[in-house]
C-alpha cells in the first residue's frame, strides 16, 4: 500500500532498463519499496539492472515483456498482479527513433509509433484495469514535452507521445475517483543514453531530477508533472505561437 | 440492503484515497451477509472515519459503515451498566447517558467514535493515567468473525485481548456491554497552569498528576531556546453538584448536555494556511491566552475534553493535501528521547498547533493496545511538509530505540519492519489471525500496509 505521502511499496515498471524508470526505483527503494517488478525484452541489460536494484535491498524480478506484442500484455501482466498488489505502475518504454531515417522508411516510423503509442495504450489498459480491480495504486506514464507540440525535427516521436499523452490524461479522468491514480509526467531534454547523440535543448534535466519529480507527483498526487517544471510555463508560450512563427523557431 | 457503491474511502487525515464497496447493514443479519460475501478482497468495519490514516479502509474490497446500527439496548442506572451496538457515537452515549447521571468511562479528544471503533483502536483519553484505556471499561462484546458466527467474547480471553486494539482485523464487534462512571454534574472543575518549558512541565505532571481524573498538557512545539517545551496544562474532575453556584441556571439543570457546533469550513480550502508562521502566532497567543494559574473553573464536558467537535470537519484546514497525525509513547525512565524528540521537532520547526502530551498509567491487555506506563506525544503535522517522511522515520527509531511505539489508530505511514520491535505480542496476534481468519476475509489497507 502506499502510505500517506504516496510512497509505494510495490513498484512495476514496464520499459525495466528505463534510465528514468531505474532512477526513480532508486530512490523509491531509498523509502518504501520492497518489491519490484522490471518488465521488460529479457537482455543482460535488464538482468544488470535489477541487480542493481537488489543490491539496494529491494526484491527485484524480471519479467519478459514486449511493447510491440500488445497480445501478450493481459498473460504477462496479469502473471505480476496475481503475485500481490502493485502500489505503483511506471510506464516508461518508448523510442526515440531516428527522424531522418523514419521519415525515408516509413515501416520504421511506425515502429516508433508502435511502441510508444499503440503499446503504451495496450499496456495501460491492461494495467489500470488490474489497479481498478485492486481499488489503489499509481499509474505513472512517462510522456515528454514533444507531445504539446509537434516540432519539425522530431515530429513522429512527437507525434507518439501526443497520442499517448492524451490517451493518459483521458484514462485519468476515467479512472477519476476509482482509488486509482494517473499522472502524466513531461520531462524535457533528458540527458540520457537514448539522447546521447543529441545536440541538448535548453532547460535540459536529469533521470535523478526526474524521479524526484515523480516523488513530489505522488504526495501530491499531481495529475501532470512537468521536468523542470519551467517547462509548463515555457510550452504553454510555445503552443500559442501562430505556425508561421513556430516553424521558423530554431528548435 | 440498498446496492453497495463503489466510493474512495480515507482516513481523518484525508491522505492515500483508495476505493471500496460501501456497505451499510441495518441488522445483524445484514452484517453477517456482507461478511459472508465480501469477496476476495475481504471486508474491514468502519464507523465514523477518525483513524487518521487507513486503519478503516480496504481497497478494492468491502467497508461496513456501522454506524446503521446504532440501537442502545438496555442502560441499567442503578449499576451503570450498558449495553448498545456497535455503531452507537460516545456523542450519542452522552446524550442519552448524562440526564441519568453517568458518563463514558474514557473518552478521546473526540466524542464522534462508535463503541465499535474505540475498542478496535482501544483508545484512551485524559484520564488514562487513572481509567486505563477503553477496554477496562469494557465487560464483553459479541463479535462476528470471519466463518460468519457470532461469538460472546468476555474479559480475559485471548479473542478479546486479541480485540481490543486489534483495529478490527479480529471480525465485526456488534454489541458491547459497557461500565459506565458515575457523575453528579454535566461540567468539569478545571485547572489551569503554564509551564515555562518542557522540564517545568514534566515535573507539574510528575508531581500532581495524581491528585486529578483528567490531565492532558498542550505543547507549543514551536517555541524554542529556554521556552522550549512550553505548556499549558488543563487538568481536572467533573464537577459535584454542591460546586455549583446556588440558584444557576447550571445548578437548576446540572445533568444538562450543552454542546456548540460553529459551521464547517468550506469542503475545498487552500493549502498553506497552516504555516511556520501563522501556526507559531497561533501557539504564542494560545499560550498568552492562559491563565498563569486558574483553579476550580467550571467548564461544559463539551469543552473541556472535545474542543474541536465545536468546528464540523475540522480537518479540511489542511486543505486536500491533507495532513498527518504522530503519536508515539515512550516509557518513563526515557524522558530523554522524549526530551530528544520534542527538541527535534521544534528545530525542524514543524507547524503544529494540535500537540498534546500526557502521563499514561498502566497498560491494558490488548495485544495490540497502544498504551504503556509513560509520556505520550500526539501532534498533526500537514503532509505536505517536505521531507516529513524521512524526518517520521527517523523519530520512529528513536521511538523503537527507547521502548516505545506509535498509535496504529493515527499511523499512516511508519515503515513494517519497526512494528514488531514495537508490539511484541505482534505475532501472537498474527498467529490467532491465521487461525481464526484462514482466508484473510479481514483486511485493510493498514493492514496490508503493515502485514498486521
Amino acid at each position: 500500500m502506499k502510505d500517506a505521502f504516496g510512497l509505494p511499496q510495490s513498484l512495476l515498471v514496464l520499459g525495466g532498463t528505463s534510465e528514468i524508470a531505474l532512477a526513480t526505483a532508486r530512490r523509491l527503494i531509498a523509502r518504501r519499496t520492497r518489491t519490484v517488478w522490471l518488465a521488460g525484452r529479457p537482455s543482460p541489460a535488464l538482468d544488470r539492472a535489477a541487480e542493481q536494484l537488489g543490491a539496494l535491498g529491494a526484491d527485484v524480478r524480471t519479467v519478459a515483456f514486449d511493447a510491440l506484442d500488445a497480445d501478450s500484455h493481459e498473460t504477462v501482466l496479469g502473471k505480476v498482479f496475481a503475485e500481490g498488489d502493485i502500489d505503483l505502475v511506471l510506464l516508461a518504454f518508448g523510442v526515440l527513433g531516428d527522424q531522418a531515417h523514419d521519415e525515408r522508411e516509413p515501416s520504421a516510423a511506425v515502429r516508433v509509433a508502435q511502441t510508444n503509442y499503440t503499446g503504451a495504450v495496450s499496456a495501460g489498459l491492461v494495467a489500470a484495469r488490474a489497479l481498478q480491480t485492486q481499488g489503489h495504486g499509481s499509474l505513472v506514464v512517462l510522456s515528454s514535452v514533444a507531445a504539446e507540440r509537434p516540432r519539425r525535427a522530431n515530429f513522429i516521436y512527437g507525434s507518439s507521445k501526443a497520442g499517448l499523452d492524451a490517451f493518459a490524461q483521458g484514462l485519468g479522468d476515467a479512472l477519476h475517483g476509482t482509488g486509482v491514480h494517473v499522472m502524466v509526467v513531461r520531462p524535457g531534454f533528458v540527458r540520457t543514453k537514448m539522447t546521447a547523440a543529441l545536440e541538448e535543448a535548453p532547460l535540459a534535466t536529469t533521470p535523478e531530477a526526474v524521479a524526484t519529480a515523480i516523488e513530489l507527483g505522488l504526495r501530491r498526487r499531481s495529475e501532470t508533472v512537468w521536468v523542470p517544471g519551467a517547462l509548463r510555463v515555457v510550452m504553454s508560450a510555445l503552443r500559442h505561437l501562430p505556425r508561421g512563427v513556430f516553424r521558423r523557431l530554431p528548435i | 440492503m440498498p446496492a453497495p457503491r463503489t466510493v474512495p474511502v480515507t482516513g481523518w487525515g484525508r491522505t492515500a484515497p483508495t476505493a471500496a464497496r460501501l456497505i451499510r447493514p441495518r441488522s445483524y443479519e445484514e452484517a453477517a451477509e456482507a461478511v459472508r460475501t465480501c469477496g476476495a478482497r475481504g471486508g474491514i468495519a468502519r464507523g465514523l472515519g477518525r483513524a487518521y490514516g487507513d486503519a478503516a479502509q480496504n481497497a478494492g474490497g468491502a467497508v461496513l459503515d456501522m454506524t446503521g446500527l446504532d440501537r442502545i439496548h438496555a442502560i441499567d442506572a442503578d449499576t451503570g451498566t450498558l449495553l448498545c451496538d456497535a455503531g452507537v457515537s460516545l456523542h450519542r452515549l452522552m446524550e442519552v447517558l448524562l440526564p441519568l447521571g453517568w458518563f463514558v468511562p474514557v473518552t478521546p479528544g473526540t466524542r464522534y467514535v462508535t463503541v465499535g471503533g474505540a475498542i478496535g483502536a482501544d483508545i484512551h483519553g485524559k484520564n488514562h493515567h487513572v481509567s486505563g484505556s477503553f477496554s477496562r471499561h469494557v465487560l464483553s462484546f459479541e463479535l462476528l468473525t470471519a466463518d460468519g458466527g457470532v461469538h460472546s467474547v468476555g474479559r480475559g480471553t485471548p479473542l478479546f485481548d486479541a480485540t481490543c486494539g486489534g483495529m478490527g482485523l479480529t471480525g465485526v464487534i456488534l454489541t458491547v456491554t459497557l461500565q459506565l462512571q458515575p457523575v453528579e454534574t454535566a461540567l468539569m472543575s478545571v485547572d489551569t497552569e503554564r509551564a515555562a518549558d518542557l522540564d517545568d512541565l514534566l515535573a507539574r505532571l510528575s508531581a500532581t498528576d495524581h491528585r486529578y481524573r483528567y490531565s492532558v498538557a498542550w505543547i507549543d512545539l514551536l517555541a524554542r531556546g529556554v521556552s522550549l517545551g512550553r505548556a499549558v496544562l488543563t487538568r481536572g474532575d467533573h464537577a459535584p453538584l454542591d460546586a455549583l453556584p446556588a440558584g444557576s441556571r447550571a445548578r437548576r439543570r446540572p445533568l444538562a448536555f450543552r454542546t456548540t457546533r460553529l459551521p464547517a469550513p468550506p469542503p475545498v480550502l487552500p493549502e498553506g494556511l497552516l504555516t511556520r508562521r501563522t501556526v507559531g502566532w497561533f501557539n504564542e497567543l494560545w499560550y498568552r491566552k492562559a491563565p498563569r494559574a486558574r483553579m476550580g473553573e467550571l467548564q461544559p464536558l463539551a469543552a473541556f475534553f472535545h474542543p474541536l467537535d465545536g468546528v464540523p470537519h475540522w480537518n479540511r484546514i489542511y486543505g486536500r493535501g491533507g495532513f498527518v497525525q504522530y503519536q508515539f509513547v515512550v516509557g518513563y525512565g526515557h524522558e530523554d528521547a522524549l526530551r530528544r524528540i520534542v527538541a527535534r521537532i521544534s528545530e525542524r520547526r514543524c507547524p503544529s498547533f494540535l500537540a498534546v502530551l500526557k502521563r499514561f498509567g498502566d497498560a491494558d491487555p490488548g495485544w495490540l493496545s497502544f498504551p504503556l506506563p509513560g509520556w505520550t506525544l500526539a501532534l498533526d503535522i500537514p503532509a505536505g511538509l517536505p521531507g516529513l517522511a524521512a524526518f517520521l522515520d527517523e523519530l520512529d527509531e528513536e521511538v523503537a530505540a527507547a521502548g516505545g511505539r506509535v498509535y496504529l489508530a493515527k499511523d499512516s505511514r511508519l515503515r513494517p519492519d519497526l512494528l514488531a520491535a514495537m508490539y511484541p505480542r505482534l505475532d501472537d496476534f498474527r498467529d490467532l489471525r491465521a487461525r481464526l481468519d484462514p482466508h484473510g476475509v479481514f483486511v485493510s489497507d493498514l493492514a496490508r500496509r503493515l502485514a498486521l
